[in-house]
């Protein structure tokens, strides 16, 4: 049995992941359900009470409790990932990686899942983390539901289902995700 | 009990995403710049087989547990809404390193603050469904 965990540790390739998230993918839909995380933001913002002041957010969010129950599903994957299934090493990322963000001031990049100098509680309150966490995660929430889909219903559901409204959203990902790595993170992570 | 199952695929999708990196800020970042194909391995494998599964799911006309039809519907194409919010998306999704899946794993695995971002994007959906009608879609 250790032997298995052991193994189970090791990082996995893209070949197991990617036929992994297929998997799940049709495990929702042979539930009757659709893949896609990003509406659990909304249905999260209707159980607080947003449908008082905005009917975007008016209607029974227990009609989506399947997603949020997926969603902790999740929480639940990563708990478990971190507590029994994880050897304490760093993230495989290449050696260019490595050396381009050192040269932006990341000390050991890779030794977290996530840059700790950047996403921490004190690093909230200085304009870096607050760019970083703040305005990164409003633009993540924003976009994806202007765009109506998140990686996972886009570029996952909707590339497998071969809707061009997806291609377009994917299209999007990319230039967004290449302005803001190519032209302004480089000078947000010598902030 | 229907939640477990919806339980246990989360909690596969969420052991997946973390023991293939896909939550790791640092993979993105290098994905965006295109130093490994480790990510695109990830996303192009998944909907190779997820192209396959579906075209099979419409021919043989599966049905799911319930015995009704699996439906997809497709998404009404449009220019605006999906370039310009998928823009604004890729834009959040290169600094968090971070796309909603993977913020609900983060939060198991350990990193706390995460909670933030998570409550930032629910503001940011919250604006979109307040100004939305005077965005073009």
């Amino acid at each position: 049995m250790n032997q298995v965990i052991d193994w189970i540790s090791q990082p996995w390739p893209w070949y197991v992941a990617g036929p992994l998230i297929a998997l799940v993918m049709f495990s929702m839909l042979f539930f009757g359900k659709s893949f896609g995380l990003s509406s659990n933001l909304r249905t999260m913002c209707s159980i607080l009470g947003a449908g008082k002041s905005c009917d975007f957010f008016d209607f029974n969010w227990r009609d989506q409790m399947w997603n949020l129950i997926f969603a902790t599903g999740l929480v639940l994957g990563g708990l478990i990932t971190h507590l029994y299934l994880s050897n304490d090493q760093p993230v495989h990322i290449s050696a260019s990686t490595i050396a381009e963000l050192q040269s932006y001031g990341i000390e050991n990049p890779g030794k977290n899942v996530v840059p700790k100098e950047i996403f921490n509680w004190e690093a909230l309150f200085t304009l870096k983390g607050f760019i970083f966490m703040v305005v990164g995660g409003f633009l993540v929430g924003f976009g994806t539901r202007y765009a109506g889909g998140c990686t996972s219903g886009h570029a996952i559901s909707g590339l497998s289902n071969l809707q061009p409204a997806s291609l377009l959203a994917v299209i999007g990902f990319f230039i967004g995700g290449l302005v803001m790595t190519y032209f302004i993170l480089p000078y947000l992570l010598i902030l | 009990m229907k939640i477990f199952r919806y339980l246990f695929i989360g909690a596969i999708f969420g052991i997946t995403l973390a023991k293939a990196e896909v939550i790791s800020w640092f993979r993105i970042y290098e994905m965006f710049k295109f130093q490994s194909f480790h990510m695109y391995g990830v996303i192009g494998s998944a909907i190779m087989i997820g192209i396959i599964v579906i075209q099979w799911i419409k021919r043989k006309k599966l049905k799911s547990i319930d015995g009704e039809p699996i439906q997809i519907i497709p998404k009404k194409f449009s220019w605006a809404r999906y370039l310009i919010g998928g823009t604004i998306f890729g834009l959040g999704w290169a600094i968090t390193g971070a796309c909603p899946g993977p913020m609900f794993i983060l939060l198991g695995n350990g990193v706390g603050v995460i909670l933030v971002v998570i409550a930032s994007a629910m503001l940011g959906t919250y604006v979109y469904g307040k100004i939305r009608h005077k965005l073009p879609h």
